[in-house]
């Protein structure tokens, strides 16, 4: 297979292992340094014991609630239904500073629903979380639901199922091998997130990721960041581990899809449980989205700062993605090949996600502190942490259709002699080029609507879109934070909702 | 004996005009071209999809307006007729009772069911631990417990190599003589009508033609007839 040249597709897992090693490496240099040795005392337990509290709360909560939202969006058929299903679309690409901004404002002191229930600690943090993770868990069971073959409904049909023995035999069958590993992947991002930890929790309500953040930039004790950090590898790791393969469970190649509706969910009592379940998901997902508008549409002003904001977001944004694509396409194509190196691109694709962000941060931070780089050399790191975060997102895209399209094409490809750059160009790029698109706009509204990287690297000096909601918030301007954040929001959702159309062209 | 009269079918643009009487007990194989709308009648007469205009009889009742599992027939697909976690032995008893919880003499007639098509012996194999034909047995013992007279064959031995596929034509007609039923298989493979079926519903160009007899079909007078069989004959 020489005309597959795999040698140069090596840079990227050396280039992200490098970066890996930048920032575990100093961790470890500064801890021994300082003769500091891991300490696991009672108030790390405690911080360990919050995050896996709250993680399992959101993500029991999710997942229940997922299952029958997700049946309903599959079995009934109301015309409100597909605006309904573009509503739960939209937090899969709301920046989550504009989501605690919805949450703060409609749940807040002053909000329409002040005093229903605390927003800072636990049941805020909980809030957040089940409003990002319904949505997406109802989606990604509700494809797993579309894919069962149209003859299964049909017999269930014909032997007179009820709601019941449809559950049990044609919709269980189905999720029960996707639970664990959906379960999984919802309960590393909620253990993992930080924004909303930090902006929702409190002294008390602290998680690992925040503690790191806290123990190296507010007390800078390296030691006491060192064993949070390993707790909390050990921790993704563990997760990624049970997560597993989640996005490419899908069979290699695409199942021919007859036109055939469910002939079930028209009983009454199926529609009573169906449209309780979607009714109770958008009392979750709605108002925070409708506080953001609400808020927000008056107060769109365009002023220098927000300009300038912009013009950051929009740059660190291009290089982010333009490096996440750069590091996904090699990957994707060693991982085609299978074998150590499909395995060591694996590790490198999800490690964004194994290793924490803060930890990463705190290693670059270390290693190049005695460099004078000033705001670029920060920019520099921003669009690193921020490619990193998203690589493993834009992998579970790029990745299956870079193999589907190996599977297609290989045998053509090798029995005519086409390789390297004719191949890329006369046959992967033009049948990928609706991925690829796919994948950079991924990787750029992920960079734009992302507040860790910018908290965790930045100076005062380099001021994003999510930043600067966070400072309008912060300095008690919440109009001027409505009106920012609205103009975020909706820049994320009109690229994802154009990344979807490429995707529907595929 | 299922009647369409004046049927008209419409999907978008396409459109299926339907008269037709098939006659009981006997077999009769439904044939034309790629999309004609083969599987469309058998989608029509099992309640799947519904028609337009037109009246569907079933032995001189309408059933234009019951449910799939309201009608007298039992319908067998080319794939999935099988529950991937279910045994064969639950698979065919499905058909008699959706909770799975039968009486003795149910049980008995599962089990002559998967007798008589030969699987008895693999009751308890998950359908993943079975061949492709094994597999269509038990959507034929299935459709056998049902005790219906009707059974319809959507291209159900079509994935099967040649050998097998007549085996299990020829198990077909064997039960349709036993039972007195009147099956109705779609299928693309004209030698399949040769072999089993008395009669052929032609489709083309939008319309059911009125089934004729096997051979009269296969003296290809007509020049739709004769250009979809080619040189076959």
């Amino acid at each position: 297979m020489q005309m597959l040249q795999p040698r140069q597709y090596y840079f990227a897992p050396a280039l992200l292992l490098l970066a890996i090693g930048l920032g575990v490496l100093p961790l470890l240099w500064f801890s021994v340094a300082q003769g500091g040795r891991p300490n696991f005392d009672a108030h790390i337990w405690r911080i360990l014991g919050f995050t896996l509290l709250q993680a399992s709360l959101s993500t029991l909560i999710s997942i229940v609630l997922a299952i029958p939202v997700a049946r309903a969006l599959v079995r009934q058929q109301l015309s409100g239904l597909g605006l309904l299903r573009m509503v739960f679309a939209i937090p899969l690409s709301l920046p989550v500073i504009v989501a605690v901004l919805g949450i703060a404002t409609i749940y807040g002191n002053s909000g329409l629903l002040g005093g229903v229930l605390p927003i800072y600690g636990l049941s805020g943090i909980m809030l957040a979380h089940v409003f990002f993770n319904l949505p997406l868990a109802a989606r990604l069971l509700a494809d797993a639901l579309e894919n069962v073959p149209p003859e299964s409904h049909r017999l269930a049909a014909q032997l007179n199922f009820n709601d019941w023995q449809v559950w049990r035999h044609v919709d269980w069958p189905v999720l029960r091998p996707l639970l664990p590993r959906l379960a999984a992947l919802v309960f590393l991002l909620c253990a993992a997130s930080f924004v909303i930890v930090l902006t929702l929790g409190g002294p008390s309500a602290t998680t690992l990721e925040v503690a790191i953040y806290h123990a190296l930039r507010l007390d800078f004790d390296v030691s006491r960041a060192l064993t949070l950090s390993m707790v909390q590898v050990a921790l993704s790791a563990l997760l990624v581990w049970g997560a597993g393969r989640l996005a490419y469970a899908s069979p290699l190649l695409p199942t021919f899809r007859q036109t055939g509706e469910r002939l079930d969910g028209k009983r009454g009592a199926t529609k009573l449980l169906d449209f309780t379940a979607l009714g109770i998901a958008a009392c979750i997902v709605l108002p925070p989205l409708v506080a953001v508008v609400v808020a927000g549409i008056m107060q769109v002003q365009i002023t220098w700062a927000l300009l300038q904001a912009l013009a950051t977001s929009m740059t660190l944004g291009c290089a982010s993605s333009l490096i996440v694509l750069s590091l996904a396409w090699p990957l994707a194509q060693l991982q085609n090949r299978g074998g150590k190196a499909g395995l060591l691109s694996q590790f490198c694709g999800i490690a964004g996600l194994i290793i924490p962000p803060a930890v990463m941060a705190t290693g670059w931070f270390l290693a190049v502190r005695t460099l004078n780089g000033g705001p670029w050399l920060a920019a520099f790191l921003v669009i690193c942490l921020n490619a990193l975060m998203a690589l493993p997102f834009v992998m579970t895209t790029l990745a299956p259709a870079v193999m589907r399209s190996h599977a297609m094409h290989d045998k053509l490809c090798l029995s005519f002699g086409i390789g390297g750059w004719d191949r890329f160009r006369t046959i992967d790029f033009p049948v990928l080029r609706p991925v690829i698109g796919q994948a950079l706009l991924m990787g750029f509204v992920l960079s734009l609507g992302d507040l860790t990287a910018i908290t965790l690297l930045g100076n005062g000096g380099l001021v994003t879109l999510p930043s600067l909601v966070a400072q309008q918030m912060g300095n008690y301007r919440s109009a001027a934070a409505g009106g920012t954040a609205l103009l975020l929001a909706a820049l994320c959702f009109s690229l994802t909702f154009w990344a979807h159309r490429l995707g529907e062209r595929r | 004996m299922i009647e369409i009269s004046n049927g008209l079918y419409q999907l978008a643009d396409f459109k299926l005009t339907i008269d037709i009487k098939i006659s009981s007990n006997s077999i009769t194989a439904v044939l034309g071209p790629s999309g004609a709308g083969k599987s469309t009648l058998l989608n029509i007469i099992s309640g799947f999809e519904g028609l337009k205009q037109g009246q569907l009889l079933i032995d001189g009742k309408s059933v234009t307006d019951l449910r799939p599992h309201e009608r007298p027939l039992t319908a067998v697909f080319q794939d999935n007729n099988c529950f991937a976690h279910l045994s064969a032995w639950q698979n065919v008893a499905l058909g008699i009772q959706p909770s799975l919880r039968l009486t003795t003499m149910q049980s008995a007639l599962v089990e002559s069911a998967l007798q008589r098509v030969e699987l008895l012996a693999l009751g308890d194999r998950l359908p993943g631990e079975m061949s492709g034909g094994e597999r269509q047995r038990i959507g034929l013992a299935r459709a056998l417990v049902r005790q219906q007279s009707i059974i319809l064959l959507d291209e159900a031995f079509a994935a099967l190599g040649p050998a097998l596929r007549r085996s299990l034509l020829n198990l077909t007609r064997e039960l349709q003589k036993e039972q007195q039923l009147l099956v109705l298989m779609v299928t693309h493979q004209p030698e399949d009508a040769k072999l089993v079926a008395d009669h052929v519903v032609f489709i083309d160009e939008g319309v059911v033609r009125s089934p004729v007899t096997t051979a009269k079909f296969f003296e290809a007078t007509d020049d739709a007839v004769s250009s979809y069989l080619g040189d076959v004959t």
